[in-house]
C-alpha cells in the first residue's frame, strides 16, 4: 500500500526493518485518520439521508399545518324566516334569497341603520349564503311559512379570521420595516365589521362543522363554497379511459413481446421506442395531444376523453414493463408443464402464465394508475382545467377538470381561502395516492409467490 | 349514435358466438371429441370476425366522415358566393355554418348559411345511418358466412391464435406510434412555425417575447422568438436541481448501501421513495408557499434581494424531487458492482470509505452517471414546478436570485386557453416541444449507451 511506501521515505531507518510497524505512533495517527475519514463519510451518508427525511417531514408538515383548517368551515346560526309572500310556493327555486337572507342577519344587529355599514355588514356572510337557504327551502317546502334555524357560512376573511390564519391589525410599513405601528388588515372594510363579527363570537353564535362543502361541492369562486366533487368526477373520468386503454393494450403488447416476439430488428426497435417513452417529459404528451386528438380528429377540448387518452399513452410503458417483469417471474417449468400435456402455446399463456402473473400486473397497473393520477402538465394543455361549477353535467365528452389541475387553479388564485383549501386538496390526492399504493403493497405481499 | 352502434356491434358479436358454438355442438353431433377445436374457440372465431373489422370499420368512418363532408359541403357552396373569399373568411364561414346547423343562431345568418347548414345537417344523418347499416349489414354477412365454414375439421383454435397474435403485434406497434405521432405532429407545426420565423433567428436568437399582437392594434411586445434565454433558464435552473440532488442522493445511497443495517434500510429507503411519487403539482404549490417566501426572508436578512419566483427556489425543490431519483439509480449501480472486487479491497486493509471511493465509486461511475444524466433530462422536462414557482419573462441571465423562464413554462404558457393553431405564438410552442423531445431523447440514448457499455465489463 501506499502509506507503507511513505513511511519508509518518511523513516529511513525502517528500511533495515522491512516489517512495518503498527504500534508506532505515525501508524497509529494514519490509521486514525483513516478511520477519522470513514467516520466522516458516514456522517455525511447520514447527513443526508436525515436531511432528505427532513424535506419529506417539512413538505407533509407545511402541507398538513396549512390544509388542516380548510376541514371545517365556520357557519353562523341564523334564524330565517321563511315568508311565504315572498317564496313562491309552486316553485321555490325560483325565488331570489338574497334579500331574506339578508334581512334575516340584519335582525341581530338592529342598531345598525346606515345603507353603507348593512353593506359591510352582509359581506360577514358568504355570497353563496343565499343559495344554501334557497336549497334548503327546495328541499323542506313544507317549511314555508315558519322560522327555521339555517347554518349558514361566513365569507372568506371572517372565516380565516376565526381560525386564526390571517391577523386583525399588520405591522403598517409591511413585513420588512415593521416600525411597530399598526393598521387594520385591507382585508376588513373598517373596526366597525370587526366589532360585529366579535358580537356574533360573544353571542355564541359561530361554530366550525367539518366542511363537507369541499367533498360535495362543485368548483366555486368563492373559497368558503369551493369542493373537489368536479374535480374527483373529471378524475375519476379520465383514469378510467386511461385504464381501459392501457391496461388491455399493455397487456397485449408486454405478451407478445415477452413470449411470442421472434428477437429481430423490428421487436427490438418496438422495445426502444418504449423504453423511450417512458423517459419522454409528460408536457410532450399533452402537446401530441394537442395536435393530434384535438386538433387532427376534432375532439374536443377540455374533456376526460381526450384527456384519458393522453394519460393512457404516458402509462403505458410503465404497465408494459412491469406486466413484463410479471411474465418473466413465472418459473419455465410452469410453460414445459402445460407444453408437455399438449396446450398450445397461447393457451398457455393464457390458461397458465397470465393468471400466475396477474398479482404482478395488477402491482403496476395501479402504480401506474397512481402517477396518471397526479400528472397535472398534459392535462393542462389539452385544457382538463375547466370551472366546473356543478357536477350535474359531467360526461365523456363534456368539459371537466381533474384533481390536479384544480389544485393549480386553486394555487393560483390570490384569495388567501384557497390557500388552505389547495393544501386541503393536496392532502386529499395525496391520500388518494397512498391509499393505491397500498393497495398494490397488499396485492403483491398476498398474491405474490416464491417460486 | 356511435355508442349505440357500439353497443349494436357488441350484441352482435355476442351472438355470433353463441350461434358460431352451437353450430360446433351441432356439427359434433354429441361427440365433441370429434371436433379440431373445442365449441369454446368457434364461437370466438365467429365473434371475433364480426367484431373487429366492423369496429374498426366504424372507427375509420367516423374519423373520415368530418374532412369528406367538409370537402362536400364546400363544393356545393354557390361559387359565385364564395369566390374571392380568403381561406380565413373560408373556414370562418364554415365555422358559422356548422354552428347554425348545431341550433346556435347569432344574429341573422345570410341565407346561404341557413341553406348550407340545412345540407349539412341532411348529409350527417345520411352518412351517420349509413354508417350504421353498412356496419351491420357487414356483420351479418361475415356473421352467415363465418358460421358456415364451421365443420368438424375446422381449426378455429389456430385462427382464433392468429386473430390474437395479430391484436397483440397491434398492440405493441401502438408503442411506435405513439413515438411517430410525436415526431410528426411536433415536426408539422415546427415546420409551420419555421415559415414565419426563420430557424437561424429561434436557434440563436437572444430576445425571446412571445406576445405578438393578435387583433389589430392591441399593445403587446414586438413578438420576437429567439429561445436562447428560454433554455438559458431551463439549464440554470436543472443545474440548480442537481446540485441538491446530487451530492444529497448520491450521500444517501452510499449510506443506505454500506452503512446502513438491514432494517434501517427497509425502513428508509420507502421513505425516499415517496418523495418520487408526490406529484410535481405538489412540488409546485410548496415551492410557492414555503421555499420562495423563506429564501426571500432569509436573503432580506442578509441584504439580498431574493426575487419571489427567483431560479433558486424553484430549482431547490426540483433538486428535491429528483433526491430519489438519483439515490435508487445509485444505490442499483453501486449493489451492481461485483463482491469480489469490495471484498478484494477490505482484504488488503481498505477501510469502509476508502472502499467506497476508491474501488466502488469508480466501478459504479457509468451507473451514476447514466442516473445523473436522465436525472438531468427529468429537470429539463419537468413542468409543473416551474410554471408555478419560475418566471413567464425570458431574460438572458445567469444569476439564480433573479426569475427566469424554462422552455416547459413557455410550452404552458403559450398554450393555455388558446388553441388557434395558425399564429407562430401558438406554434412556438410546439418548435420548443419538438427541441425539447429531442434533448431528452438524446440526454435518454446516452444514458442507456452507458449503462450498456458498463454491463459489458462486468458480466
Amino acid at each position: 500500500m501506499t502509506d507503507i511506501l511513505d513511511h519508509q521515505i518518511a523513516e529511513p531507518d525502517s528500511l533495515a526493518n522491512p516489517r512495518h510497524d503498527w504500534a508506532s505512533d505515525n501508524a497509529r495517527r494514519r490509521i486514525k485518520k483513516r478511520y477519522g475519514r470513514d467516520r466522516l463519510l458516514r456522517a455525511f451518508g447520514l447527513g443526508a439521508v436525515i436531511t432528505a427525511l427532513m424535506l419529506l417531514a417539512i413538505l407533509i408538515a407545511s402541507l398538513t399545518y396549512t390544509g388542516y383548517v380548510a376541514f371545517y368551515t365556520t357557519k353562523v346560526k341564523v334564524d330565517i324566516f321563511l315568508d311565504p309572500q315572498i317564496i313562491d310556493k309552486e316553485n321555490p327555486g325560483k325565488t331570489k334569497y338574497r334579500k331574506i337572507t339578508k334581512q334575516a342577519f340584519y335582525a341581530y344587529f338592529p342598531d345598525v341603520k346606515n345603507r353603507k355599514d348593512k353593506r359591510n355588514l352582509s359581506k360577514i356572510l358568504s355570497s353563496g349564503a343565499q343559495y344554501i337557504v334557497r336549497d334548503y327551502v327546495v328541499a323542506h317546502p313544507e317549511k314555508i311559512g315558519e322560522t327555521v334555524t339555517i347554518n349558514l357560512p361566513l365569507s372568506d376573511p371572517f372565516d380565516q379570521l376565526h381560525k386564526g390564519v390571517i391577523p386583525r391589525w399588520i405591522d403598517a410599513a409591511g413585513k420588512n420595516g415593521g416600525n411597530g405601528e399598526k393598521m387594520l388588515n385591507p382585508r376588513f372594510k373598517s373596526e366597525k365589521v370587526l366589532v360585529w363579527f366579535d358580537n356574533l363570537v360573544a353571542r355564541d353564535m359561530l361554530s366550525s362543522p367539518f366542511s363537507w362543502e369541499l367533498f360535495v361541492n362543485a368548483d366555486s369562486r368563492f373559497p368558503e363554497l369551493a369542493g373537489l366533487a368536479g374535480a374527483f368526477t373529471g378524475s375519476l373520468l379520465a383514469l378510467l379511459v386511461c385504464f381501459l386503454i392501457s391496461f388491455p393494450v399493455g397487456i397485449a403488447a408486454a405478451i407478445y413481446l415477452e413470449e411470442f416476439a421472434p428477437k429481430n430488428r423490428f421487436t427490438d426497435f418496438i422495445e426502444v421506442n418504449i423504453n423511450n417513452l417512458a423517459a419522454v417529459p409528460s408536457v410532450v404528451f399533452g402537446l401530441l395531444g394537442l395536435a393530434v386528438f384535438i386538433n387532427f380528429f376534432g375532439l374536443p377540448r377540455s374533456v376526460p376523453l381526450v384527456g384519458g387518452m393522453a394519460l393512457a399513452l404516458m402509462t403505458l410503458p410503465t404497465i408494459i414493463v412491469s406486466t413484463r417483469a410479471a411474465l418473466k417471474a413465472v418459473p419455465p417449468s410452469i410453460r414445459e408443464a402445460a407444453l408437455g400435456v399438449g396446450a398450445s402455446r397461447h393457451e398457455v399463456v393464457l390458461h397458465h402464465v397470465l393468471p400466475l402473473a396477474m398479482p404482478g400486473i395488477l402491482t403496476g397497473t395501479i402504480i401506474g394508475l397512481a402517477q396518471a393520477l397526479g400528472e397535472t402538465a398534459p392535462l393542462l394543455l389539452i385544457g382538463m382545467n375547466a370551472f366546473i361549477p356543478s357536477i350535474e353535467n359531467l360526461g365523456l365528452m363534456e368539459p371537466a377538470t381533474a384533481l390536479p389541475t384544480q389544485i393549480f387553479a386553486w394555487g393560483d388564485s390570490p384569495e388567501r381561502g384557497f390557500v388552505s383549501r389547495t393544501s386541503a386538496a393536496i392532502l386529499v390526492l395525496i391520500g388518494f395516492l397512498v391509499m393505491m399504493n397500498l393497495v398494490a403493497i397488499y396485492l403483491r405481499q398476498k398474491f405474490e409467490r416464491k417460486w | 349514435m356511435f355508442g349505440s352502434l357500439l353497443i349494436l356491434l357488441l350484441i352482435l358479436s355476442v351472438a355470433g358466438f353463441y350461434l358460431g358454438r352451437r353450430k360446433a355442438f351441432v356439427v359434433a353431433g354429441g361427440k365433441r371429441s370429434q371436433l379440431h377445436s373445442r365449441p369454446l374457440y368457434h364461437g370466438l372465431y365467429v365473434a371475433a370476425l364480426v367484431g373487429i373489422p366492423t369496429l374498426l370499420l366504424s372507427l375509420i368512418w367516423i374519423f373520415l366522415q368530418r374532412p369528406v363532408i367538409d370537402a362536400l359541403l364546400l363544393q356545393s357552396l354557390d361559387p359565385k358566393a364564395i369566390a374571392g373569399l380568403s381561406v380565413s373568411e373560408l373556414s370562418l364561414l364554415k365555422s358559422q355554418i356548422k354552428s347554425v346547423a348545431q341550433g346556435a343562431i347569432f344574429g341573422d345568418p345570410k341565407p346561404i348559411v341557413v341553406e348550407a347548414a340545412e345540407r349539412l345537417t341532411h348529409w350527417r344523418v345520411i352518412a351517420n345511418w349509413a354508417m350504421v347499416a353498412t356496419c351491420i349489414a357487414i356483420g351479418l354477412f361475415v356473421l352467415i358466412a363465418t358460421r358456415s365454414k364451421i365443420a368438424r375439421l375446422f381449426r378455429a383454435r389456430e385462427r382464433v391464435e392468429h386473430v390474437l397474435d395479430l391484436l397483440m403485434i397491434a398492440a405493441s406497434v401502438l408503442a411506435i406510434l405513439t413515438t411517430f405521432g410525436i415526431v410528426v405532429s411536433l415536426t408539422i407545426e415546427s415546420l409551420r412555425f419555421f415559415d414565419r420565423v426563420p430557424f437561424l433567428e429561434f436557434v440563436f436568437g437572444l430576445n425571446w417575447e412571445p406576445q405578438i399582437p393578435i387583433r389589430e392594434g392591441q399593445v403587446t411586445g414586438g413578438g420576437a422568438f429567439g429561445a436562447i434565454p428560454v433554455y438559458v433558464g431551463t439549464f440554470l435552473i436543472a443545474l440548480i436541481a442537481m446540485l441538491v440532488a446530487i451530492p444529497i442522493g448520491l450521500m444517501a445511497a452510499i449510506y443506505l448501501s454500506e452503512y446502513a443495517s438491514k432494517k434501517m434500510r427497509a425502513i428508509v429507503k420507502p421513505l425516499l421513495e415517496i418523495l418520487a411519487g408526490i406529484p410535481t403539482v405538489v412540488y409546485g404549490f410548496f415551492a410557492v408557499l414555503i421555499v420562495a417566501p423563506a429564501m426571500r426572508s432569509f436573503g432580506a436578512m442578509l441584504g439580498v434581494e431574493i426575487a419571489p419566483n427567483s431560479a433558486l427556489a424553484a430549482g431547490a425543490v426540483m433538486g428535491i424531487m429528483l433526491i430519489p431519483f438519483i439515490s435508487s439509480f445509485s444505490d442499483d449501480a453501486i449493489s451492481a458492482v461485483p463482491r469480489s472486487l469490495r471484498e478484494g479491497a477490505y482484504g488488503l486493509g481498505a477501510t469502509k470509505s476508502e472502499t467506497i471511493i476508491d474501488v466502488l465509486l469508480p466501478a459504479a461511475l457509468p451507473g451514476i452517471a447514466s442516473g445523473i444524466l436522465l436525472a438531468v433530462s427529468r429537470a429539463i422536462g419537468e413542468t409543473m414546478i416551474v410554471v408555478m414557482a419560475a418566471g413567464i419573462i425570458a431574460t438572458l441571465t445567469f444569476n439564480p436570485l433573479s426569475p427566469v423562464t424554462t422552455v416547459t413554462v413557455q410550452i404552458v404558457t403559450l398554450l393555455i386557453g388558446d388553441s388557434e393553431f395558425d399564429n407562430p405564438k401558438t406554434l412556438a410552442a410546439f418548435a420548443l416541444g419538438l427541441t425539447l423531445f429531442l434533448l431528452t431523447l438524446a440526454l435518454n440514448v446516452l444514458a442507456l449507451r452507458i449503462v450498456r457499455k458498463y454491463r459489458e465489463q462486468y458480466d
